[in-house]
């Protein structure tokens, strides 16, 4: 009897998730349908955010904050795919047994600072030195987009190093064997074994980097305008949504959950390409 | 020492008591005024020990907040036109006046040197003057070293009524120039920063940067604010004295619920760029609304002082009776 | 000797990888530290916001993380439970598995919009518990990965010897499968509780914030993280000085309890 119960409760537990993501869809939709039916698939290419005198109406377009989020992310990945693949060869392939295990500490605790933390630490310290070195006002593009490199970076590297360590060792002590050197053994042998958990490891800090709301919200500049300059300022859809929903109402906050909705569907495609394509069903 | 003991448990009895019948007011609205509430609301919890909870995220979102009636109060710098008013069930009513500065962030210039005619002030904020050393600028400031740098404009990133009051004032100089809560800025290098505090942080940052920010701001932080021309023609600097001059031509009355814009009034020696902040109230919300007006009656009789030592302009006698009749009218006394 | 050159070259550039990697780490927690300590006094943990202190927030963050995990760690265990013990590992876990996967990573800003349109938006205001119901859906997905693997980690035969006892199945389950994963669940709870407690973005439109001390769930609720967001924008040096001394407070938390996890396993083993 007690069993029939606990089954079923963890049965119910366990389609939760499924539930919740249906809910935040649906939600996001209906709460969608007043810009959807404005706007249409155009929101996605519109570049103005004008709130109309008495805030009921406006024109709103989703275009610069898309171009914001795809931008950032974009530098982002560019630092950090090196920066990670890098950390996770010299965890599997360089570091002494000694330093393995404390080097993979300092980086997982790495991931676990706050991102308010990277954040704020941004903007006092590593803005003016990019403005110092780059040009620019400190906040912007590049800005944004540095720090949150280094916020995936320990995220993606984890990821990678699991990955790698997957890797039989016997196919690796077979290659060194034959006169490979360390680079060609993770160029033949570990990247093509360890492949789909790699590029799943980017597909995913790529859903991060899109995704991430308070490190970019100090440092990308807030401003609702298509960057001629990387250093520029400029904003993204986490961004938006972090400074300006909740004062938003009638259409504009309508235009608001058009943008989640956009985001939530984004990175939902992204974490399940990851998912099913590159790391296969994994029952482990 | 017995004496001691017996004062604490008596202190710790009193502030237990009122904790449990403290009752809490939340406000939502207007960062503009931010600085004062945030005096008044820690003295009058230190006084009464009720809890006023003010949180500073813009008029546009104290709007929404009090027609969704998620709040009890909420501060907002635009005032509602009565139509909306109605509309949407609410009182409203100012509690003081602020002014608005152009505070700047230029190497070598001083607070209160840079003068800045009218022309170059919609000329920086509508994009036609995009350097420090442009013409319009520099034909009043023949003594500064103006550096040929491009101009960063600190705006809001959040529907603010400190951007409606300053829109109104460039809307008089030059008439392309919206007025709103959130314009779309024409010029060049703009930087966008959250309340009246994330734009102060940006010119405190940003080398060459000017922005429009609440006199107490720019008081607290020592930001260097220009002098600035006003209808007669006349260049001013910012100080209390030019913003009491300027309050005097605020036109209040009970009748439209004190709807008043004082941006760019007359008078020589007047402070062009000031503005009332006001509080909305929803009508059906009796008890509460009681509350609020306790605070504010408080706020009325005690903090003139703190207001002034912050740069805001307290509200004359006359117009704090009149808002005390309105009250008393309104039922929510 | 190109192809040694590139070796070389390539295990340069790893290990200065490694080596930029913990410089950042190093930086990030001296500038915090150094900033942190210098702006913090006693006073900063005794009194309230209103009067310049982090007592409330505390408090209240606390609060708000430990009633989501009272929220998602049995629910979490439950799912990694049915997933792991009853479900067959047939198509359907495989679904499962992936969507709370999904879940795992959905911005956490959407998650706070969507709560706000659920729980704030109806009921007429900011309140501790939409915030709450934000922070367990966050964790619930990393709760029951956990599981899931942790029960994965315990041998078979473990099961078999209690089904060889007579007992009936959730009892094995209850008594000797989750007691065998204990420690590792643990530590995943104590990691989440470590992730969920310096998240900002679900709370923003959630439970807001309050400058007052108050355990009242149905009323706008102070935050810490929401807090720093706040203070760190403020120009004036004491509210940024507030900041900084609350970030390191939180950093010091999060990474100690990050330890705890890391070492009670550890000494398990």
């Amino acid at each position: 009897m007690g069993g029939k119960l606990f089954r079923n409760f963890s049965f119910l537990s366990a389609t939760l998730s499924f539930f919740i993501l249906i809910g935040i869809f649906a939600v996001l939709f209906t709460y969608a349908q007043e810009a959807l039916h404005e706007f249409g698939i155009d929101f996605l290419y519109s570049d103005s955010w004008e709130v109309d005198e008495d805030d009921e109406g406006g024109l709103f377009g989703g275009w610069i904050p898309i171009v914001g989020t795809l931008l950032s992310t974009l530098i982002a990945m560019a630092i950090a795919i090196p920066l990670a693949m890098g950390i996770a060869i010299f965890l599997t392939e360089i570091a002494h047994e000694t330093l393995v295990k404390p080097v993979s500490i300092a980086i997982e605790l790495l991931a676990a600072i706050p991102s308010i933390i990277y954040g704020m630490w941004g903007l006092f310290y590593f803005a003016p030195i990019v403005q110092s070195t780059v040009g620019g006002d400190g906040v912007g593009l590049l800005t944004a987009g540095i720090v949150l490199a280094i916020m995936i970076i320990p995220f993606m590297a984890a990821i990678t190093r699991d990955a790698m360590n997957t890797v039989p060792p016997v196919l690796k002590e077979s290659a060194y064997a034959m006169g490979a050197t360390t680079y060609e053994v993770v160029k033949d042998v570990v990247m093509p074994y360890a492949k789909g958990g790699i590029i799943g490891s980017i597909i995913l800090a790529l859903g991060r980097a899109l995704g991430e709301t308070m490190a970019v919200a100090f440092l990308i500049g807030s401003v609702m305008k298509i960057p001629d300059r990387i250093t520029d300022p400029t904003t993204s859809i986490p961004v938006l949504l972090a400074n300006n929903f909740a004062e938003a109402q009638d259409l504009e906050i309508s235009a608001m959950y058009y943008l989640a909705l956009i985001l939530f569907v984004v990175s939902f495609a992204l974490i399940s390409l990851a998912k099913f394509y590159f790391f296969g069903r994994k029952s482990v | 020492m017995v004496m001691k003991k017996m004062f604490t448990a008596a202190l710790i009895a009193s502030v237990t008591a009122v904790t449990v019948y403290a009752e809490e007011l939340k406000g939502r609205g207007a960062s503009f005024p931010a600085p004062l509430y945030k005096v008044w609301t820690s003295e009058y919890y230190k006084a009464t020990g009720v809890k006023v909870n003010y949180t500073p995220t813009g008029s546009g979102d104290g709007v929404k907040s009090i027609t969704k009636r998620m709040v009890d109060f909420a501060g907002s710098d635009t005032p509602l036109k009565q139509k909306e008013l109605k509309k949407e069930k609410l009182h409203m009513f100012p509690t003081v006046v602020g002014s608005v500065v152009l505070a700047y962030n230029l190497d070598g210039i001083k607070d209160g040197e840079l003068k800045l005619s009218r022309k170059a002030i919609a000329g920086i904020f509508n994009g036609t003057i995009t350097h420090w050393d442009d013409q319009a600028i520099a034909e009043h400031n023949a003594e500064l070293q103006l550096p040929h740098e491009p101009i960063t404009v600190a705006v809001r990133a959040d529907k603010s009524g400190t951007t409606f009051n300053f829109t109104y004032f460039l809307n008089q100089i030059d008439e392309k120039i919206k007025v709103s809560k959130k314009p779309t800025w024409k010029a060049n290098k703009v930087i966008a920063g959250k309340s009246n505090s994330g734009v102060s942080a940006n010119i405190q940052q940003i080398k060459n940067s000017i922005g429009y920010i609440e006199y107490s701001y720019k008081m607290t932080l020592g930001l260097s604010a220009a002098q600035v021309e006003n209808k007669e023609g006349q260049f001013i600097t910012p100080t209390l004295e030019s913003f009491q001059d300027a309050a005097k031509y605020a036109t209040w009355t009970p009748d439209n619920d004190f709807y008043a814009v004082i941006g760019d009034p007359a008078g020589v020696t007047s402070y062009p760029i000031v503005a009332a902040t006001f509080l909305l109230l929803p009508e059906e919300k009796q008890a509460t609304n009681k509350n609020v007006t306790k605070f504010m009656e408080w706020a009325f009789t005690q903090g003139d002082a703190p207001a002034v030592e912050l740069g805001y302009v307290p509200l004359p006698k006359e117009t704090k009776d009149q808002i005390r009749a309105y009250w008393e009218a309104k039922g929510i006394r | 000797m190109n192809r040694l050159l590139l070796n070389k070259a390539i295990l340069m550039f790893s290990t200065l990888s490694a080596v930029i990697g913990l410089g950042f780490l190093l930086w990030i927690l001296v500038t915090l530290s150094y900033k942190g300590i210098m702006s913090l006094h006693w006073s900063t943990f005794t009194h309230d916001l209103v009067e310049g202190g982090i007592r409330n927030l505390l408090v209240g963050q606390f609060t708000m993380a430990l009633m989501a995990s009272a929220i998602a760690v049995p629910i979490g265990m439950l799912a990694g439970i049915y997933l792991r013990e009853y479900s067959n590992n047939g198509r359907l876990a495989a679904v499962m598995r992936n969507l709370s996967d999904v879940m795992m990573s959905a911005p956490s800003i959407v998650i706070g919009v969507f709560v706000f349109a659920l729980l704030v938006d109806p009921f007429g205001g900011y309140n501790g518990w939409a915030g709450i119901v934000a922070l367990a859906i966050m964790m619930i997905p990393i709760i029951i990965s956990t599981t899931d693997n942790m029960l994965s980690l315990v041998p078979q035969e473990l099961r078999e010897a209690g089904m060889a006892l007579g007992g009936s199945k959730h009892k094995i389950i209850l008594q000797v499968v989750v007691k065998a994963a204990k420690v590792g669940i643990t530590t995943g709870v104590l990691l989440s509780f470590a992730r969920i407690i310096g998240e900002t973005a679900p709370l923003l439109f959630t439970s807001a914030n309050n400058q007052f001390f108050t355990m009242d769930l149905t009323e706008q609720f102070p935050s810490l993280t929401v807090s720093i967001y706040n203070l760190a924008t403020y120009p004036d040096e004491a509210s940024r000085e507030l900041a900084w001394a609350a970030s390191f407070v939180l950093t010091m938390v999060v990474l100690l309890i990050n330890l705890m996890g890391r070492f009670i396993t550890r000494s398990k083993k």
